[in-house]
């Protein structure tokens, strides 16, 4: 532990920008996360949170977990709401009014807030080109209102609006998958986190911030209450995700894939559903049902990663030398 | 500068945003408030106007952004109609309970369906309890003026509130009229800088919106309704000075020939105008007929009203939408209300004109106010009103 207290603030900022004494459940994995981006990012932040649980249990008047300017408008507009912030700080720097200084905007939401709700809010931000970071909490369905499904809950689920019965499996569509419609939307920066690989998580939430225009990061936010899993297994079962193929830990920098784990062989799918109560009514051949398809997704992803270090080794065989990081542009408010 | 200029209504209304210096406009198209955001976005294109334009994908969008930016201490405008306004509703009540002064032109229109684009009150009607400070204009130079007139108050410190400016669709925002202007230095004498009460500043952390339990809920909503109640010293002291600024002098209420009318019309809106043409063509004719017109709406002026409405034994109270089902039509059931203490009470002839578009002529006036004249001032029967025009 003394090596720990040593070496850990100087790769992560010491201070907490979010409270201990907020209401999340036992066992939150999306607490864990937001904690973990408020450091990485730091105090030079504006931080809009769409409806949802990280807003209800961190803000309860009179009281707040946030040492941050934090807003909550809305659920479907974080996005929107994000766009007028950055909007405004542009203008009033460019006008003077206020002092020249990088300052992230951040919204984050759920993943009902992101990928149904709030999905057109989302897409027009980012088309828009918004020099902001969107953060998607994403625990597999509306928790807060109490584990109703989403377009985000995997196959096979049990949630309250999917239950499983004679005639069901319990959810039947396949999980949305927004990070790649994020990279459709050809934004600089795309990537997948899990608070599970903190070091992978920072890395990747420092390089959003850092990127010029808007920057989308999905996060796994394990969620005990709805997942019907064990609290103390929140993080290791953010690792069995990424194992498993599941929730595969990637990024899409400039339209570069680089998969940021890949185990070789995936993890047998049973090791992350069987913890999981939502997925206990699946038979065996369910599970197979569900792994082809992890793998064909997973396979899909390789095939990306490796058109990408294709034409890496073709840039650097015509120029001699890697293909530089895009990165920030100096002055921001330059118009 | 007094020279008068001849412009479109919404090009002066885009004039008056950039005299604002506002900083951002976030806006969605819609008919008819699209020459409005089309210009504001030329001014901003040529460096006229020095902010950002937010080509949102939705007026939820727009109403989301322009709350956000607000927040962040930033002048903030949009414009919207109709079904626009209607996307915006969620966000409308946010806004208001957030205290933030954003100021907004509704160019009304009927809500669909059928589609219509043409004018009426439906829009904001539906949208009536959103909390924003509620102004109607009747002409050109009230629009252009009222764009000032609300940031002023809106900005006020004892204010801070949104506030809305209900300009008839079409009807007035795509007429060209006499405006006069002001330049940047009278702008500049009567609208200080943005100072917002509180902002996002990572100097000075502060939590906007959270969320209250039953025990502080309330509290909340008092001192909001309070807040819009206690607005109105801000609203007459803006509208004074302005009047010593340019001349212009604006009410919450106004009358035109009114002394010891026999019946009283009331009208809100671009009909005004037409109105009192058929008042002064009555008058000529020795008819003891009256005008009253409401420009402020929210805060509601009762005792202004009450006043202005005097003695008349008939009032016409004209709607331009229909609260469905309701005991009366919205602008109806106000002044019900008001004049349920009144001794005598007064007869209300409750005429709903206008919808969708529906031509208004002064005829149309000469024909209610006549009717009324014929009828005796015994107070008719609950929520009857008359569709004028309307093909049985």
């Amino acid at each position: 532990m003394e090596n720990f207290n040593v070496f850990v603030p100087r790769l992560l900022d010491a201070r907490e920008y979010f409270s201990a004494g907020h209401r999340a459940c036992q066992g939150c994995g999306e607490t864990v996360a937001i904690r973990q981006i408020l450091k990485a990012v730091g105090r030079n932040m504006i931080l809009v949170n769409a409806t949802g649980c990280s807003e209800i249990f961190s803000s309860p008047f009179p009281q707040t977990a946030w040492h941050i300017p934090w807003i909550h408008v809305a659920f479907e507009n974080s996005a929107a709401v994000a766009s007028g912030v950055e909007a405004a700080l542009k203008t009033l720097e460019r006008k003077g009014r206020l002092p020249k200084r990088e300052i992230c905007v951040m919204a984050i939401a759920g993943d009902g807030a992101t990928a149904d709700i709030g999905f057109q809010a989302l897409s027009g931000a980012m088309e828009r080109g918004h020099n902001m970071v969107y953060v998607c909490l994403d625990n597999e369905a509306y928790m807060n209102t109490g584990i109703q499904r989403s377009s985000s809950t995997p196959f096979g689920a049990m949630t309250t609006t999917s239950p499983p019965g004679r005639l069901s499996k319990g959810q039947k569509t396949w999980k949305k998958n927004l990070p790649e419609i994020m990279a459709a939307h050809d934004i600089p920066y795309v990537a997948t986190l899990s608070p599970s690989y903190p070091f992978d998580l920072v890395r990747k939430v420092k390089r959003a911030v850092e990127v010029e225009g808007p920057a989308y990061l999905h996060v796994l936010a394990v969620c005990p209450t709805g997942w019907r899993s064990p609290t103390a297994e929140t993080i290791r079962l953010g690792r069995l995700a990424a194992e498993s193929g599941v929730f595969p830990l990637y990024e899409v920098d400039h339209g570069r894939y680089t998969i940021n784990l890949d185990p070789g062989e995936l993890r047998p799918l049973k090791d992350y559903l069987g913890i999981q109560g939502r997925f206990r009514h699946l038979k065996p051949e369910d599970l197979e049902y569900i792994e082809e398809r992890v793998q064909a997704n997973f396979e899909k992803l390789r095939g990306k990663a490796r058109m990408t270090a294709r034409e890496d080794r073709k840039d650097r065989k015509k120029t001699g030398r890697p293909r530089p990081r895009q990165v920030k542009k100096a002055a921001r408010s330059k118009k | 500068m007094s020279k008068r200029v001849g412009m479109e209504v919404s090009i002066a209304v885009s004039e008056a945003v950039k005299l604002a210096d506002v900083d951002i406009v976030a806006a969605y198209p819609i008919t008819p408030q699209t020459h409005i955001v089309e210009h504001l976005s030329e001014l901003v294109a040529d460096g006229d106007l020095d902010a950002e334009f937010v080509c949102v994908e939705s007026e939820h969008s727009a109403m989301s952004a322009v709350v956000g930016s607000s927040a962040a201490g930033a002048r903030s405008f949009t414009a919207t109609a109709s079904q626009g306004l209607a996307l915006m509703h969620e966000i409308l009540f946010i806004a208001s309970s957030m205290r933030l002064p954003i100021v907004m032109v509704v160019a009304n229109r009927a809500l669909s369906s059928p589609l219509s684009i043409w004018n009426d009150h439906s829009d904001i009607m539906a949208s009536r309890d959103c909390g924003w400070i509620q102004y109607f204009v009747e002409n050109g130079q009230e629009s252009f003026d009222h764009v000032l007139i609300a940031f002023r108050v809106a900005e006020d410190p004892a204010v801070s509130l949104p506030a809305i400016i209900n300009l008839d669709g079409f009807v007035l925002s795509h007429v060209i009229e006499p405006h006069i202007l002001l330049d940047e230095e009278e702008v500049a004498r009567y609208l200080p800088p943005f100072r917002p009460v509180s902002r996002l500043d990572p100097d000075h952390p502060v939590t906007m919106g959270d969320f209250a339990t039953p025990e502080f809920y309330l509290e909340v909503k008092k001192a909001q309704e309070a807040a819009l109640r206690d607005s109105r010293a801000v609203i007459d002291r803006g509208w004074k000075e302005f009047a010593e600024l340019t001349g212009r002098q604006y009410q919450a209420v106004e009358t035109y020939k009114a002394d010891g009318a026999e019946v009283l019309l009331l009208a809100m809106g671009a009909l005004g105008e037409t109105a009192s043409v058929a008042i002064d063509r009555m008058r000529e004719r020795g008819l003891s007929v009256g005008l009253v017109k409401l420009r402020l709406w929210r805060p509601f002026p009762a005792e202004d009203l009450r006043q202005a409405l005097g003695d008349a034994r008939k009032i016409v109270v004209l709607d331009r939408a229909i609260s469905f089902g309701a005991a009366t039509n919205p602008v109806a059931a106000e002044v019900a209300g008001l004049l349920y203490d009144a001794e005598p009470r007064p007869r209300i002839f409750n005429m709903v004109i206008g919808l969708g578009g529906r031509d208004v002529r002064v005829e149309d006036f000469e024909a209610i106010l006549e009717k009324a004249l014929g009828e005796d001032s015994a107070p008719g029967p609950v929520g009857e009103y008359e569709l004028i025009g309307v093909r049985e």
